[in-house]
């Protein structure tokens, strides 16, 4: 029997020359990552494992920390999460540290850096972190007890997951993008329809998918409950990579009688953009259905790890431009880097969105867990091409948050109502 | 263990309802605990200290979303000390596994409600509902995870490893 990519590339980091999915392994991680959130608590834990010891960090250009989801600081208590990441990045001599004004919003900081290749094995303290499985790395979200003592083991346990394969064939439509494939596929199977699973992308409809899709999809593996996402690697991911000069070694792929849990077809034919109505990522409808509705808006968030990339902002800026932002409404455009936002400056992007009167933010997490830059008040709503419209994300519990992609988004921040450019 | 059960008979409950991000600027259990649960149950935390619960029931894929440790951390510190549900999501799992905070996969929560009194018998992989008689058999945890919850924790496992 065969195996697939997410078996390959962790038997290759363990000493289980024979583990296949269900087996538990001790993996050799190549990276880890944690955030002014999760950091915080990663130390404290690194710090009790190594007290009364020789031990150091495992390896101290293998640690990434990206203040990002409460920064610029918000407050004192923020400030001091901050400061805890900013002093133990000191003390350490942790190369990959990013401070603010010089890194971003990490999911689109790390790939952009080439902090993450092909073939890894990468774990962060935050769920987004399955993000990298775009590039064919075994990417996943972990807890901040498994970061601090990866950081001191360079280890983590983990379980082989049982793959989901997904095969997406069809030309898209126009306005239709990853982010639509993945708000149907989470639709179709639910939040937690790949439950400790790996899904597997795969298909002529991805084969010819650009990279900043094939992010924003497997970003999204964790809200069908998935512990990866991943795409074989191929000529996109070679172009994606000749840009940083690495080598491209580590493309692994599936066998052709690799076992799966399940193998899912979509057409693409028919799929038009896709929303997330509240207050559930698999709540879904497509947009003709909820263009009828004609659901009132008072916010628009643009960015965030899972649509924060300069073709995100291309596309926005394609709709914004010599238009006006609705006057009923607020739109906030955040760039996911601080190249991507220096690129958007340079192309003219950021003059059309504060000329449409949009506000544009320096790259951050902060409004989609409701952290700060753009918090709503009760009985709001909120249009987001982030990734989770949970209850209360955005603050007041009795606001609701709607997802979409960035161009449904800029064309319903003209409307002031939900809707795609095709209505425009 | 011998305990009393809160029963939250609802699917999908995620970690901004367990601990909202709003207060992630501070990572203190205790602090966050005095949170837990409150955009769900106003009165949890109350409730649980009151009526002295130590087993929380909730429906399948509890603790879906977000990475953040500090969703089992502050139920851990509320003092709720086991949780049952039908499924978990993954990374709450192994958040709950690696802080030594017990978690049982039970798919027939229907037949147990908030103030029965559970003993639980790990070693066995028994539970009795002691209001109502009851005995339910419960899947052992895999002995590479036992490892881990022997050792009360992630942190003790590996500084046997570090040693």
């Amino acid at each position: 029997m065969g195996l697939t990519i997410t078996e390959k590339i962790l038997r290759d980091h363990c000493q289980n020359k024979k583990a296949v999915a269900g087996d538990f392994i001790m993996a050799e991680i190549d990276k880890c990552l944690a955030n002014d959130i999760t950091a915080p608590i990663a130390i404290e834990v690194f710090e009790k494992v190594i007290e009364d010891s020789k031990a150091e960090v495992f390896d101290s250009s293998k640690i990434i920390l990206i203040p990002d989801h409460f920064t610029p600081n918000k407050d004192v208590a923020s400030a001091a999460q901050c400061k805890i990441l900013r002093d133990f990045a000191t003390r350490h001599n942790i190369t990959n540290y990013f401070e603010v004004g010089r890194g971003g919003i990490e999911h689109c900081l790390v790939p952009e850096l080439g902090l993450v290749k092909p073939g890894e094995v990468f774990i962060g303290a935050d769920s987004h972190t399955c993000t990298y499985g775009a590039l064919g790395a075994f990417s996943t979200g972990v807890g901040s007890t498994d970061l601090g003592v990866a950081m001191a083991l360079g280890k983590c346990w983990l379980k082989i997951p049982e793959s989901i394969k997904f095969i997406y064939s069809g030309r898209l439509n126009e306005w239709v993008s990853g982010k639509d494939l993945i708000l149907y596929t989470i639709g179709e199977i639910g939040v937690d329809g790949a439950t400790y699973k790996a899904m597997e992308f795969t298909g002529d409809t991805i084969k010819r998918l650009p990279m900043a899709d094939r992010f924003t999809m497997c970003n999204m593996a964790i809200e069908a409950g998935g512990k990866s996402g991943i795409i074989e690697p191929d000529k996109i991911t070679t172009s994606y990579l000749d840009s940083f000069k690495k080598l491209k070694d580590g493309f692994y792929c599936s066998d052709k009688d690799a076992e799966y849990d399940d193998i899912i077809d979509f057409e693409c034919a028919n799929i038009e953009p896709q929303i997330a109505l509240p207050h559930s990522p698999e709540n879904v409808k497509s947009i003709s259905e909820v263009h009828n509705m004609k659901i009132e808006l008072d916010q628009i968030v643009i960015g965030s790890c899972t649509n924060g990339r300069l073709v995100d902002l291309r596309n926005t800026a394609k709709i914004l431009k010599k238009r006006k932002i609705n006057k009923k409404l607020r739109c906030i455009i955040i760039p996911g880097t601080q190249n991507i936002y220096l690129k958007a400056i340079e192309r003219g992007y950021i003059e059309s969105f504060v000329n449409a009167g949009a506000i544009v933010s320096t790259p951050t997490c902060g409004p989609c867990l409701g952290g700060h830059m753009g918090v709503l008040a009760k009985g709001e709503k909120a249009l987001s091409t982030t990734n989770r419209n949970f209850q209360g994300r955005m603050g007041h519990v009795d606001s609701e948050i709607f997802l979409s992609s960035p161009v449904v988004a800029a064309a319903s921040a003209i409307k002031g109502y939900i809707t795609s450019p095709e209505y425009l | 263990m011998i305990g009393k059960v809160i029963k939250y008979n609802l699917k999908n409950i995620n970690t901004d309802l367990i601990i909202p991000a709003r207060y992630l600027i501070n990572s203190d259990y205790d602090y966050l605990a005095q949170h837990c649960m409150e955009d769900l149950d106003r009165d949890f935390v109350e409730k649980v200290k009151k009526e002295n619960y130590q087993i929380l029931i909730a429906g399948s894929n509890f603790g879906c979303g977000s990475s953040r440790e500090h969703a089992p951390s502050a139920i851990k510190a509320s003092g709720i000390t086991c949780i049952i549900a039908p499924s978990f999501a993954r990374i709450f799992f192994r958040n709950a596994i690696n802080i030594g905070l017990s978690i049982i996969e039970f798919p027939d929560i229907g037949k147990i409600k908030t103030g029965d009194i559970l003993k639980i018998q790990f070693e066995e992989g028994l539970i009795k509902n002691t209001s109502t008689a009851e005995e339910f058999q419960i899947k052992k945890q895999p002995s590479f995870l036992q490892q881990i919850i022997s050792a009360r924790g992630l942190i003790n496992f590996a500084r046997k490893q570090i040693e």
